[in-house]
């Protein structure tokens, strides 16, 4: 027993070192980042690496990055982000929804550290969250398939079944089908968020069956130029994606994580930082809406930047009632738009998905 | 040039020594590497090797991460040994991590010691089940266990994969594929205050001491031994292989699936879609690398278990990419194992 | 839905050369007395190496040459901790995975983000407009149909062959064929080599003409499948071409009936590949067909 409380005292004491290691490194602030993924998948989380270097570059010498990549969402994660914070980390992002729990774990420990967690719906004092509305792209995403879709079919290559990727699926047909009210989206589940050569498959398997724009919520930019290959439409996701398919590229939607990490971590410096739920889209500058290719006839440009000045302006939400999920349940009523709560947890499909949904 | 010659007799003063030899080529080849790739040499073997070492807290994820990859090595220990090759206990520790997470949100907010008993054993017995069906195929019909256990492993991620985005997930959790987290009830008790190191290492531990007593003391280990040597041998012996197929395979997947139930209710503390990175391939490792012997086999474990820690640690002290510590981790297995050849040979001079 | 058949036959055959390349490479492998399980390590080093050479150099071709070269690399270091320095075959075989998977990526980090060059058909384009055949039988390049050709030459070669007659009688008893005066740890080196060489064109494949880019992690576990394939095809090389059209076929069609609309969900889908090659496997075993694997498989060879 004695030996335990022993132990303990030094267990804290060296914790405590490395606390006052980082301290001591003076007005350089200590920035760590947890990657899901590896920083060379050309997807989610080589755009929060982006985000990272786009850190350094603003902030030069006032701040010193870390990022451990390929962190798997299990056990090992708490351990890591726990190595972040003794190590003498002032403020650590996590970056994948798999480590909310383990953030906030860590977080009870370092009540002196600021955590950053991405995706996820937890918050406590020194736990802030962050994402972006990429809904808000997919809609303009919709209404471009809508008028450039000859066959009314668009094929979606899909990861998980979750409500990010529901959400985003019921924002592109809600929009397609302003401009074509028989839009149809064929959805194809790839059960893993990154596969190049199954995404592949399932963008064949689309356009096999008549989708002749491909839209995914995959990381890899396989479909792209599956989609370049079979002379039909495609959509990039994560990032630009037009050097994988010039023609097939209508346009992407970014994640930009830059300018959020830099506000963030100045606010840790001027000490205003406080615990708080961003969840930014077009107009904060979240998601970026990339070059339109060659398919994007100028009107449709014009309605696409229409749509992206209305949604920026507040004068348009994707998610305007009437919305009645595919088994005619009214979700949002006329006249008022879905909260955020619906939004955050969003678990049907609207009219016009095929596909399978778990748990309705 | 220098070639191997077997020894008459396993080389005691180089079971000792080898492990040594490991580390000082380990050493070597780590610090060519880190010099070719421009990395500090001298910092960088530190952080790897030495900075877990030196903190208690390094020591207490040292031994934490050890309990899944020894518990996954101990039991398929006992069936290689037996000459039985199940590669599936991936599939067998998510089985039992599912086993596990079921009884705990079962008894959600119950209270009593018990239920942390049952989650256990829910565990074991979800892992013995899902090995249960390469076992029983391949006493029926003769099936490759080799193929159903690593096809089955697959088919065990995308059913807790289902499982956890459809009926287990957590009802206030925005429908994201989570499970409640679980009651305290049904969480093993922390070993070490402060840290994150549980129970399941002194289980792990005694565990591993009745299998070395299984393996060297009782029938079963006899059995075992005899049809690792040759099915004929078995036969002479009145050892039946079908019922040997049947017993491995209920130790390795109850092993790893008791490691699965562990790291639900201990590290975690719900059902996650991602319950492991791949312990139970890992554990394959871990079995040879302990020669298949329970103690080596523990001892592998923390080998295994401070190439991981070191690698992270050294992704966080010096920016080294992850890809680095790929490359180093796969290069050390090697060396260790090759430095184990010296037990059973010896270098000789031939011209 | 004429349409929607032939183009699903021509997917399913495309999606499964890089299963049969790795497959029928392991085979010889295996046929030899080596049980190498450093196929996905040695796909992952023949996928970047493929792609940085095509990317540098401009030449796909010279691309899967290079990738046959990476994979044959690392299956030397395999070889040479197996053979010369005798240490256990399994995990070698895993740690190379490791090691394998670990340098690509290293490898790799600077061609994330490039397209990789198309990659012509054999046959000129009139015979491919013939209605139905022309997609099915021309619309390949040559790669596909080398890799469909190819377990027939290594069955030829394994079973008709003098060479072939060496490789399986190291492998079925290597001190006996030791002491006829076979040079087994030749023999297995040269197998090992063969069956890297074929891994690394399987990953090559990928990055060169399938889904033609570099990113990590891409063979996303088609080594392990490949593997599985050889001990379904019980060693057997065309049986290994049979089992990856299988395999790869109930993958693509789970895919196609999941873009039907059919309301399963989509995690019992995938499973569909996985259980069906069990059920096929425990069907034919159950009537004892084969089975044998090369009975020095993974057992050390020493010459004293």
């Amino acid at each position: 027993m004695v030996m335990r409380v022993i132990l303990t005292r030094f267990c804290g004491l060296l914790i405590l070192g490395f606390g006052l290691m980082g301290v001591a490194f003076g007005d350089t602030l200590q920035v760590g980042f947890v990657y899901v993924g590896p920083i060379g998948d050309h997807g989610w989380t080589y755009q929060h690496n982006k985000g990272r270097e786009y850190l350094e570059k603003m902030l030069g010498s006032k701040v010193e990055t870390t990022y451990v990549e390929s962190v798997a969402e299990g056990g090992d994660s708490e351990r890591v982000i726990e190595q972040l914070a003794s190590s003498g980390h002032d403020v650590i992002f996590t970056t994948s929804f798999g480590y909310m729990n383990p953030t906030l774990k860590v977080a009870k420990r370092y009540p002196h550290v600021k955590f950053e967690h991405a995706t996820g719906f937890k918050r406590v004092k020194n736990v802030s969250t962050y994402n972006a509305r990429y809904y808000e792209g997919r809609h303009v995403l919709g209404l471009i398939a809508g008028h450039v879709s000859k066959s009314g079919v668009m094929g979606y290559v899909a990861s998980f079944p979750i409500p990010e990727v529901v959400r985003g699926i019921n924002a592109t047909i809600l929009a397609a089908r302003k401009i074509n009210p028989d839009m149809r989206v064929k959805v194809v589940w790839v059960n893993s968020w990154f596969d190049p050569g199954k995404e592949s498959d399932a963008a064949k398997a689309l356009i096999d069956q008549g989708a002749d724009v491909i839209l995914q919520h995959t990381d890899s930019p396989a479909p792209v130029q599956t989609a370049e290959s079979r002379g039909v439409y495609a959509f990039g996701q994560a990032s630009d994606m037009s050097s994988f398919g010039a023609d097939a590229h209508l346009t992407a939607i970014e994640n930009v994580w830059g300018p959020y990490y830099v506000s963030r971590v100045k606010a840790v410096m001027d000490g205003s930082w406080k615990s708080s739920d961003t969840w930014g889209g077009l107009e904060a500058g979240m998601v970026k809406m990339a070059p339109y290719g060659p398919g994007v006839p100028s009107s449709v440009r014009k309605v696409a930047d229409k749509a992206v000045a209305d949604i920026k302006a507040g004068r348009l939400h994707p998610f305007t009632g009437p919305i009645k999920s595919r088994d005619g349940e009214m979700k949002v009523p006329v006249g008022s738009v879905a909260d955020d709560g619906l939004l955050l947890g969003m678990d049907f499909f609207v009219e016009g998905v095929e596909g399978s949904l778990p748990g309705s | 040039m220098l070639i191997l010659k077997p020894r008459e007799e396993g080389s005691r003063l180089m079971l000792w020594l080898s492990p040594f030899f490991a580390v000082f080529v380990m050493w070597v080849f780590g610090g060519v590497m880190f010099w070719v790739l421009g990395l500090p040499v001298l910092e960088g073997l530190g952080v790897f090797f030495l900075d877990p070492l030196l903190s208690l807290r390094g020591w207490s994820e040292l031994l934490l991460k050890a309990i899944p990859l020894a518990l996954c090595g101990l039991g398929l220990s006992f069936g290689f040994r037996a000459g039985i090759w199940n590669i599936g206990a991936e599939g067998q520790l998510l089985m039992g991590a599912l086993g596990g997470s079921v009884v705990a949100l079962y008894f959600y907010e119950v209270e009593g010691f018990w239920v942390l008993v049952l989650v256990l054993l829910g565990g074991v017995l979800g892992g013995m089940l899902w090995g249960l069906i390469p076992a029983l195929l391949k006493t029926w019909s003769g099936a490759s266990e080799i193929l159903t256990s690593l096809m089955l492993t697959y088919v065990a991620g995308l059913f807790l994969s289902a499982m956890v985005h459809g009926p287990l997930r957590d009802p206030d959790g925005y429908n994201f594929p989570e499970s409640r987290l679980f009651s305290d009830s049904s969480l093993v008790p922390i070993l070490w205050e402060g840290t994150r190191l549980h129970w399941g290492f002194v289980v792990m531990l005694v565990l591993a001491f009745l299998l070395w007593l299984v393996m060297s003391r009782h029938r079963l280990g006899y059995w075992m031994n005899v049809c690792g040597g040759s099915s004929r041998a078995a036969l002479y012996a009145g050892v039946d292989p079908k019922k040997m197929v049947v017993i491995s395979f209920l130790i390795s997947g109850g092993f790893a699936g008791l490691a699965g139930a562990f790291e639900v209710s201990g590290s975690l503390g719900q059902l996650v879609p991602v319950v492991s990175p791949g312990y139970g391939f890992t554990g394959i490792i871990v079995a040879f690398l302990g020669g298949l012997h329970p103690l080596g086999v523990v001892v592998g474990s923390l080998v295994l278990s401070l190439t991981y820690i070191g690698g992270e640690n050294a992704q966080i002290a010096m920016n080294m990419p992850s890809a680095v510590t790929g490359v180093f981790q796969g290069a050390l297995l090697l060396f260790l194992l090759a430095c184990r050849t010296l037990e059973s040979y010896r270098l000789v001079w031939r011209r | 839905m004429e349409e929607i058949l032939i183009s699903g036959l021509v997917t399913i055959v495309t999606a499964s050369c890089p299963l049969i390349f790795a497959g029928v490479g392991e085979v010889v492998t295996e046929r030899s007395g080596v049980l190498n399980l450093g196929v996905e390590g040695m796909m992952a080093m023949g996928a970047v190496g493929g792609f940085a050479v095509a990317h540098i150099s401009g030449s796909a071709d010279l691309g899967l040459l290079a990738s046959i070269v990476c994979g044959m690399l690392l299956s030397l270091l395999f070889g040479f901790f197996t053979q010369y320095l005798l240490i256990n075959q399994v995990v070698s075989g895993l740690s190379l995975t490791i090691f394998g998977l670990g340098l690509s990526a290293l490898i790799g980090r600077d061609f994330v983000g490039f397209s990789g060059l198309g990659f012509p058909s054999l046959f000129p384009d009139f015979l491919r407009d013939i209605p139905v055949l022309g997609r099915v039988l021309f619309d390949y390049n040559y790669v596909v149909y080398l890799s469909l050709l190819s377990p027939f030459l290594v069955s030829w070669f394994l079973f008709k062959t003098r060479a072939g007659i060496v490789v399986r009688a190291t492998g079925d008893n290597a001190e006996a064929a030791h002491s006829l005066g076979i040079r087994v740890v030749k023999v297995r080196m040269l197998s090992i080599m063969f069956g890297g060489g074929m891994a690394g064109l399987g990953g090559g494949y990928l990055s060169v003409i399938y889904t033609p880019l570099w990113v990590e992690n891409m063979v996303a576990g088609r080594g392990w499948v490949a593997l599985a394939l050889v001990v379904f095809a019980a060693w057997r090389p065309i049986l290994v071409l049979w089992g990856a059209l299988l395999f790869g076929g109930i993958a693509i069609i789970q895919l196609n009936v999941q873009a039907f609309g059919l309301g399963i969900q989509a995690q019992y889908m995938t499973m569909f590949p996985y259980l069906a090659t069990v059920l096929v496997l425990v069907v034919m075993s159950k009537r004892s067909i084969f089975q044998k694997s090369p009975r020095s498989l993974g057992r050390l060879f020493f010459a004293d």
